[in-house]
């Protein structure tokens, strides 16, 4: 399935892939980070139990240097 | 002590830790610098180089409050949706409002800055706003309820320092919370020139990071920054147009 994550369309092949098996996939779990799937903030204690569908949005954010 | 919402520091300044010449000088730059504070910006990460050092992952974060800004917000509603990712990170509550309606002066959009600060208010942030030098924006934003609020110096960047002290001085001057000055601060002597002018305290970034010793910009400005509290709190002697005397009259050796 195609999901569109930070801008990019990937190709995620686990049709019951999950956010907590997205970040593992990219080993960012461990990462101060934030996720947003289809626009609504993903609770760290729901990574495990929040599934991807083809053509879903996640963004997922850190803090970087700034003013 | 400044105390801002809930929290209280005892350093002055806030620090910005974007565009430092090395992750080492950021880091040093950071500790001499005495802040308590540092800013950040929200961004999407590059989740296929995760590896590039950040700050905050080096950070204690016993020891630094986070004060995420919603630096690239163009509408109130792009800012809300940035400050709410920053508090869901469970690192911080306090949030700088920063929406800019200018591309080439980075001022910022006073209508939807101050719809995005509202907004926040009724979501339990610690709000921070940073305005232009308006003295009735300021005003009504501090009637809305913001924690603090930061005018502008002058254009983000610019290193101009003060441009308009006097309209610093009327916000000052009116607001009964925390007034931090926050962007165009240059040198040491612009943040000690808002401090001494009764600011509560200030926020830089470039002036550090852009100087060709970030480290030794950064203790200059602590130093800048207590010593224009210190005056501020002293009170100034008024001036005079001319000269008095501080030596004797009496006692002349004949």
């Amino acid at each position: 399935m195609n999901i569109l994550v930070n801008g990019r369309t990937l190709d995620f092949p686990n049709e019951k892939a999950t956010i907590a098996e997205l970040l593992e996939s990219y080993q960012i779990q461990k990462k101060i980070a934030v996720v947003e799937h289809n626009k609504q903030i993903v609770k760290k204690t729901d990574y495990e139990h929040t599934k991807l569908a083809d053509g879903d949005h996640v963004e997922i954010v850190h803090f970087v240097g700034g003013g | 002590m400044l105390k801002i919402g809930d929290h209280t520091f005892q350093s002055r300044l806030m620090l910005g830790t974007g565009k430092y010449p090395s992750f080492a000088s950021q880091k040093e730059a950071v500790n001499v610098s005495g802040t308590e504070i540092l800013t950040f910006a929200v961004r999407r990460m590059d989740i296929f180089d995760s590896n590039e050092p950040n700050l905050l992952e080096e950070l204690d974060l016993q020891k630094y409050s986070l004060l995420p800004n919603t630096a690239g917000a163009k509408t109130a509603e792009e800012a809300v949706r940035i400050a709410r990712l920053a508090k869901a990170s469970e690192l911080c509550d306090m949030i700088k409002v920063e929406v800019i309606g200018c591309d080439k002066t980075l001022l910022p959009d006073p209508f939807e800055t101050m719809k995005a600060s509202v907004q926040l208010l009724e979501e339990g942030f610690t709000v921070l706003t940073y305005t232009s030098d308006d003295v009735v924006l300021a005003r009504r934003l501090e009637e809305e309820g913001v924690h603090a609020i930061m005018p502008g110096a002058s254009p983000i960047g610019s290193g101009q320092g003060i441009v308009n002290p006097l309209n610093l001085q009327f916000i000052i001057e009116q607001a009964n919370i925390p007034v931090i000055v926050d962007a165009g601060i240059g040198s040491p002597s612009d943040a000690s020139c808002a401090m001494e002018l009764g600011a509560d305290g200030i926020l830089l970034n470039t002036a550090v990071s852009g100087a060709e010793d970030p480290v030794k910009m950064a203790e200059a400005m602590k130093l800048a920054i207590e010593s224009g509290r210190l005056g501020y709190e002293a009170g100034r002697i008024p001036q005079k147009t001319y000269a008095s005397k501080s030596s004797p009259e009496s006692g002349m050796i004949g």
